[in-house]
């Protein structure tokens, strides 16, 4: 079994778009949308849910006035300003480190979990889906991901199904690590915009450190063809295996309006490039020796 | 004042509304990037002189000779961040988040401070605008404590704003805490209009006064402009899918300065904004 993610480091690139593509392709994949807070591949493979759980991640204090003296002990030992001066948890700021808790001499605060959010197992015509939705305002994103990725290689070692694509999160922070640790391949879907490349050079400083192969491909990569040849050369020179470019196409949008993906939708050179990638990315997984599990 | 821009999905345009809006205004401005995982807005101002500072935060070291290994460290930890293992106390630097329980539950005092590097916080003045953004170092997962160090140098005076994570986690919820008012950019797409909702209801929850810039207005459909008609959110701004603009802002050159007469939208929407946080619109 293998497992490829999607990132970008910056925002709106592509990734969903391009999951949506590959989840289509595949004829044989466990599909998981990790950007867990702000989630958007529902969207288009339209899952019909058949498992839901709940998911509790840290625990917060809570602070019961009847039996508060408004001591002030936990105002002293909260690192996170999370105790407000009338003697309430600001469950925003509460990083759940329990120290109020330990440190109440009248027994004054409960700490309890909390539900942070839902997971499910789906039924796709792309084949079984792992999704979630964090709550509002809720943390543990890092968490909750590691978790949708357990639930899928379960069921993939289940299911005897060789791939799992992962939809990742934007940006260089937990979610993301969580993301990729342990990942056999990451693709790295980038723009030719100096803020796409920016943002690509530090994702790729994240890869090498966590020692996973990493590829690329740059979206709409017309709107400016010199950087497009900058990434291209950047790519080379730092052993990131190229799959490909994908054209500025309105269709894109078109097929997300129609909820459909742009292998569905479509059958022109931008639907035709993105099989390309696809068949590029599945000779470099091939290339990889398979993880025990 | 604290104008924050935010959204709830990535790409939307955060970045184009939070400098176009800085280099349009006359007055002094203090422009803070806390999308410090990816940030982006230094690469539209030519910064001939940045200053630097590296930013730190608490983690546990334990003495050896003064550890009786009681434990009593690794019973407080909620984070898995310090644990005794065979004859030792091993820390884990990276799940630490530096509450210093550990410490203060030490009976010994085998504990004491050290750091772990959460980024860099830079800062330039460019014209009448200082700009401040952190770095986050990579391999560094929480953005929360280096985006409030970040935005400790926001001045009281004047107006400040903030270009935020994408999101409605942790990082954007950091970013949007304490701004006196929030611009959601989104685009009318089905996903833009999705993370849009999402973004409303943590905004919401926060009780801080907010409107929307929708981007590449005529690109998707009308469903956003319907939510927000339904919904009473001001829509502050509409921005044309040009590909001039894309152009711009792929050469990392402000929009404002390739289309100069742009400069009115922005200017509007600074005045839009601060009329709508006088008739505090939740």
């Amino acid at each position: 079994m293998k497992e490829l993610v999607i990132i970008s480091g910056k925002g709106g690139t592509g990734k969903t778009s391009l999951t949506a593509s590959f989840a289509c392709l595949a004829h044989n994949a466990i599909i998981i949308d990790a950007d867990v807070d702000a989630a958007d591949l529902h969207l288009i493979l339209k899952p019909e849910i058949l498992k839901q759980e709940e998911f509790s991640g840290g625990s917060k204090a809570n602070i019961d006035k009847n039996v508060c003296t408004k001591c002030s002990a936990c105002i002293e030992v909260c690192n996170f300003d999370a105790v407000t001066d009338d003697f309430v948890i600001d469950a925003v700021e509460c990083e759940g480190c329990k120290l109020c808790f330990e440190f109440c001499p009248e027994n004054a605060v409960k700490f309890s979990r909390q539900i942070c959010g839902e997971w499910y197992i789906s039924d796709s015509r792309a084949g079984t889906m792992i999704h979630a939705k964090l709550g509002i305002a809720q943390e543990n994103s890092g968490m909750l991901v590691s978790l949708l990725r357990r639930e899928a290689q379960k069921a993939a070692r289940q299911k005897g199904i060789p791939l799992i694509i992962t939809d990742g999160p934007p940006g260089t922070g937990c979610p993301v690590i969580a993301s990729v640790t342990g990942a056999d391949a990451v693709l790295i879907i980038t723009e030719p915009t100096l803020s796409g490349m920016h943002d690509m050079k530090r994702v790729k400083e994240l890869t090498d450190l966590l020692k996973i192969p990493a590829m690329f491909c740059i979206n709409k990569y017309d709107i400016n063809t010199e950087i497009t040849e900058e990434i291209q050369e950047f790519g080379s020179e730092h052993g990131l295996k190229f799959l490909g470019n994908i054209p500025y196409d309105s269709d894109l949008t078109k097929a997300m309006l129609a909820q459909k993906s742009l292998v569905e939708f479509s059958d022109n050179d931008t639907a035709k490039a993105v099989k390309d990638i696809w068949k590029n990315a599945g000779n470099f997984l091939a290339g990889l020796k398979d993880r025990l599990m | 004042m604290i104008i924050t821009i935010a959204s709830g999905k990535g790409g939307t345009g955060k970045t184009t509304v939070s400098t176009s809006l800085a280099l349009s205004l006359e007055q002094k401005v203090c422009l803070v990037d806390c999308d410090v995982e990816e940030p982006n807005a230094h690469i539209f101002f030519n910064i001939q002189e940045s200053g630097k500072e590296i930013v730190n935060t608490f983690v546990p070291f334990v003495e050896k000779e003064k550890c009786n290994l009681c434990g009593a460290c690794e019973d407080l930890c909620q984070f898995n961040a310090i644990a005794k293992i065979g004859k030792s106390v091993m820390v884990f630097p990276e799940m630490c988040h530096s509450c210093k329980g550990c410490m203060m539950v030490c009976e010994q005092d085998a504990i004491k401070e050290a750091d772990r590097e959460l980024g860099v916080i830079e800062h330039a003045q460019i014209d009448n605008i200082e700009l401040v953004f952190g770095k986050l170092r990579v391999g560094e997962p929480m953005s929360p404590p280096l985006i409030k160090r970040v935005k400790k140098k926001i001045k009281s005076a004047g107006i400040n704003i903030i270009d935020a994570p994408p999101g409605t986690s942790c990082p954007a919820i950091s970013a949007m805490r304490d701004s006196d008012f929030v611009v959601l950019v989104t685009e009318p797409t089905p996903f833009g209009l999705n993370d849009l909702i999402l973004a409303v209801e943590v905004v919401r929850l926060l009780k801080i006064p907010f409107g929307i810039v929708i981007n590449r207005c005529d690109a998707g459909d009308n469903r956003t402009k319907k939510y927000a008609e339904k919904q009473g959110i001001p829509i502050l701004l509409e921005l044309a899918d040009k590909r001039k603009i894309a152009e711009a802002y792929s050469r990392g050159e402000p929009v404002v300065h390739a289309m100069p007469e742009m400069k009115k939208e922005f200017n509007d929407l600074y005045h839009r904004i601060v009329n709508s946080k006088l008739k505090n619109v939740n």
